[in-house]
């Protein structure tokens, strides 16, 4: 029984991560690719496209951290403290960029520097979550119930990787968003980014999945030992396979299919991380069963989870459904 | 150039700084949350202009509120992890499903809401957005909620058991989420956010009405926000003698912090209305003294015998003179809104509430009176719960992150600046909004942003139109 709790908890927490990435990349990638788009109007159009849904967004995030304190209070204790300065640096970079959207709007003067705080937030905060995620990755050193590493243990070559990785997959992702959101010259604009930004994103994911299997001989054997090569081998493959969609879609001019298509590299790649993560809540210092809530905790919280998160994607939904269709940058104008 | 500070004081001071800095959002945006509801409704109801236009003009403020709620709250959060790491590992199992449900029920509700209640009104008409702004509005107190069960739990903690490796886990969870104190602060904060929006509402009324008595929107809200205090204020004071009668129960230490008991009085124990605790003497300097009056309130007898600090452990003493000042303040303040009620309710007697001056500067001038009276309330709370995070079971300094002193040091200067920076501005926005009297065709904040996403639904326009 507990076995099985602790299982589902890590799907549901992984679930609850997933489902921010997808969300807040996109509107994390808008305020990357900001200065790129140093029109007034533009600006305005990138910005009223996510203004409505950011905050639910950012929601998973507090849902994700949350569900860890709660269902793997261990991990949650030891991995706070080991990823101190990326966690702090990501938390200042979500005040500037959150604050941003509201500010921006009520003065002319000091307009140009809410939006170079949204750029630095966003800039910040995906570089922040993109290293700490290597940090993760390359494991951190815990005695007894604590992490005992220094408080510089997190920078590593590997981890920059990793950040730089995930700067140009959130902006693939803000791009595409473009793409399906708006219409004319920034939409052009927005397709010729979505090409560089897919190769970028590519060498990243090329260059990730290449030092991963160096990081331990761990990982190597899950990746690379027989049989499991079978199943593993799958995940460039489909990579491949989407990368070739998503080209395509971009030649034909798709409005939606850009963005999906880049959703589903994402998926993969997060599918690829699961492999080398589980069943790790520290990967390789503390599992899942370890790190676990007490099984009653764990059930209590299930019971909320299985009746409001459907609730929650329903209402969710309706808002985005709300603010369905194209920008359009003429309306609204006084 | 850090090593020499104190690591666990370095923590204590970023957490204090950060969640007293968080809570000033939340003391406003309950309370708004609500008074939007209010507003809306009276709006489809009566179909008054006026009501609209007022909705407007403060849902531009509250956005600008909720933002900033909503960043300093996700930095709390991991605030949890990131300083107290300890404390994390062993109270997780009971704070941490609290906390999930908050977000399942609460974040989630207003979040997920909050972009049609900003943006939507002309999309899906009046009716639909109304519902919204219940949610919001809804999703606060849910949120209000939680937090107040984790922190009640952490004063005191009910419905628990200790595992094999130390953790708190949950032995009965209707008992530890309705614990002890849980039901006094629950009710005693939900009113002082209310008192607080009502605050702030009467004096931007008052600001207007100093400048023209005549302007409608002026009138209604600062009418509003005098009903609100006049009844309210009261009640806060009763809530707030019951919270403290709970808490002489539950945690006689802190209720002897905030009256400067350092001695027993076996026989009447005397009311300190000012002086200067000395944590090290042990006594009250200069203390000015009502006798008897102590045991009258907490004891209801004149000659009811009351403990003192002498009766607990040095080592478990709350610093008294933080606890003691900062109790004075929030009583002093609640004193003086309930003064203002009354005054309010006598001009309304006399018919000169949109006309006299008194009234108005002194409403003017409370304004603030809520928020310092809400962090006052929380530092009373907080630094009279210690030595402790959990009430008698935990200490601050066993709960601590193994964290550097430099990093700690650096972020808490990070923190600091960066909040100063941004809630400045903020705050310097919103007090711009409110300098401009609300207005006939009063925008919301999608009114006066170019280029929403554009409307479909030709229908709900028309609505708008209809009830305005
Ligand atoms: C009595 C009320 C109250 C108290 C004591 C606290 N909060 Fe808070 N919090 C709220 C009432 C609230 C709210 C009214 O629900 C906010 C304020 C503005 C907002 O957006 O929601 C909020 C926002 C908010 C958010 C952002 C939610 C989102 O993404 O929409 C988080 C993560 C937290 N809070 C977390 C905390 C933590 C960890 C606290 C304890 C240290 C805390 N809050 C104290
Ligand atoms: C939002 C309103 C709150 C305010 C203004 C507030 C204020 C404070 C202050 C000033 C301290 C420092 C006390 C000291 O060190 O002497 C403190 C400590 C603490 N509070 Fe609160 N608090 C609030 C809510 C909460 C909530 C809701 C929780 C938990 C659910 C909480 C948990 C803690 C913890 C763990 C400490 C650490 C002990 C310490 O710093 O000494 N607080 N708080
Ligand atoms: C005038 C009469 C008042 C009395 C007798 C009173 C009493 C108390 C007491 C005894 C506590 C500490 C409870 C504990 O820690 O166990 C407390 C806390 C608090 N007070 Fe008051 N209070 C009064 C007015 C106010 C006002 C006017 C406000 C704000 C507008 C306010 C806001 C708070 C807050 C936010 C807390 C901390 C949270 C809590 O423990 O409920 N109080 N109050």
């Amino acid at each position: 029984m507990a076995y099985d709790l602790a299982t589902i908890w890590a799907f549901i927490i992984a679930f609850a991560v997933f489902v921010y990435v997808v969300m807040d990349g996109f509107d994390l990638g808008l305020g990357i690719l900001f200065p790129l788009f140093p029109e007034k109007r533009d600006r305005d159009v990138i910005m009223n496209s996510v203004a409505p849904v950011w905050d639910g967004n950012e929601t998973w995030l507090v849902l994700g951290g949350g569900g860890l304190f709660a269902a793997f209070p261990l991990a949650y204790a030891v991995l706070m403290p080991a990823l101190y300065t990326p966690i702090i640096a990501m938390l200042l970079g979500l005040v500037f960029r959150g604050v941003a959207f509201e500010f921006r709007w009520r003065t002319l003067r000091e307009r140009n520097r809410w939006d170079v705080a949204f750029f630095l937030g966003s800039l910040i905060a995906t570089l922040a979550q993109g290293v700490a995620l290597g940090a993760l990755l390359q494991g951190v050193h815990v005695e007894g119930r604590a992490y005992a590493g220094g408080w510089w243990d997190w920078l590593t070559p590997f981890s920059v990787l990793t950040g730089l990785a995930l700067v140009t997959g959130y902006a693939l992702l803000g791009a595409t968003w473009l793409v399906m959101k708006t219409s004319g010259e920034l939409r052009e604009a927005a397709y010729r980014l979505s090409r560089w930004l897919l190769l970028a994103m590519l060498i990243a994911i090329v260059a990730v999945s290449a030092a991963t299997p160096f990081l331990s001989y761990d990982y190597s054997q899950r990746w690379f030992a027989w049989p499991n090569v079978l199943a593993t081998a799958q995940v460039p493959l489909a990579v491949a396979i989407v990368t070739a969609l998503l080209l395509r879609a971009l030649a034909q001019k798709r409005d939606y299919q850009p963005f999906l298509l880049t959703l589903c590299l994402f998926a993969l790649s997060y599918a690829g991380l699961g492999i080398s993560i589980w069943p790790y809540a520290v990967p390789r210092s503390i599992t899942i069963w370890q790190a676990a809530a007490p099984e009653n905790s764990q059930l209590f919280m299930l019971v909320g989870v299985s009746v409001l998160v459907p609730i929650i994607l329903a209402y969710t939904a309706w808002a985005y459904w709300v603010f369905r269709g194209k920008v359009d940058p003429e309306s609204g104008y006084h | 150039m850090f090593e020499t500070l104190d690591p666990v004081v370095l923590a204590r001071a970023q957490f204090a700084f950060t969640v007293s800095f968080h809570i000033i959002f939340p003391a406003f945006s309950i309370g708004l949350a609500s008074y939007l509801a209010v507003l809306e409704a009276l709006w489809l109801w009566t179909g008054r202009e006026v009501f609209i236009n007022l909705f407007n003009y403060w849902l531009k403020i509250f956005a600008i509120a909720f933002g900033m709620g909503v960043v300093s709250g996700i930095v709390m959060s991991y605030q949890f992890g990131t300083n107290w790491a300890v404390f994390s590992d062993k109270t997780g199992p009971v704070l941490g499903p609290l906390m999930a449900y908050e977000v399942l029920t609460a974040f989630f509700l207003e979040a997920g809401f909050l972009g049609v209640m900003l943006f939507g009104l002309k999309r899906v008409g009046p009716k639909l957005h109304f519902v919204a702004t219940l949610m919001v509005a809804i999703g606060t107190l849910f949120s209000a909620f939680w937090i107040l069960s984790a922190n009640s739990w952490m004063q005191t903690p009910a419905g628990y058991a200790i595992n094999a490796e130390g953790q708190f886990i949950a032995a009965d969870w209707f008992e530890l989420i309705f614990n002890p104190s849980f039901p006094y602060r629950l009710v005693h904060m939900v009113l002082a956010a209310y008192l607080t929006t009502s605050l702030v509402v009467g004096a931007v009324g008052a600001f207007h009405l100093l400048r023209n008595p005549r302007q409608p929107g002026a009138r209604m809200m600062f009418s509003m926000a005098m009903w609100m205090l006049t009844i309210v204020a009261p009640i806060q004071i009763f809530a707030g003698d019951a919270h403290g009668l709970n808490t002489l129960e539950h945690q006689p230490a802190k209720v002897m912090a905030m009256e400067g008991h350092y001695q027993s009085h076996p026989n009447g124990a005397p009311f300190i209305l000012f002086g200067l605790p000395d944590q090290d003497a042990a006594v009250v300097r200069y203390a000015i003294e009502i006798p008897k009056l102590s045991s009258l309130i907490l004891k209801h007898s004149l000659d009811a015998p009351l403990a003192g600090l002498d009766t607990v452990p040095r080592e478990n003493w709350p610093p008294v003179p933080i606890t003691f000042w900062s109790f004075r303040i929030m009583v002093g303040l609640g004193v003086l809104m309930a003064a203002l009620g009354l005054f309010g309710l006598a001009m309304r007697w006399r018919r000169q509430l949109y006309d006299s001056r008194p009234l108005h500067l002194f409403a003017l001038a409370m304004g603030p009176a809520g928020f310092v009276a809400v962090l006052a309330g929380w530092v009373t709370t907080e630094t009279g719960r210690q030595p402790f995070t959990v009430f008698g079971l935990l200490r601050t300094t066993e709960s601590v992150s193994p964290l550097a002193a430099p990093a700690v040091a650096s972020s808490l200067i990070a923190f600091v600046v960066v909040y100063f920076a941004v809630f400045i501005a903020g705050v310097v926005y919103i007090l711009r909004l409110m300098a401009h009297p609300p207005h006939h065709g009063e925008e919301g904040p999608a009114g006066d942003t170019p280029a929403r996403a554009a409307g479909i639904t030709p229908a709900p326009a028309i609505a708008t139109r209809r009830f305005s």
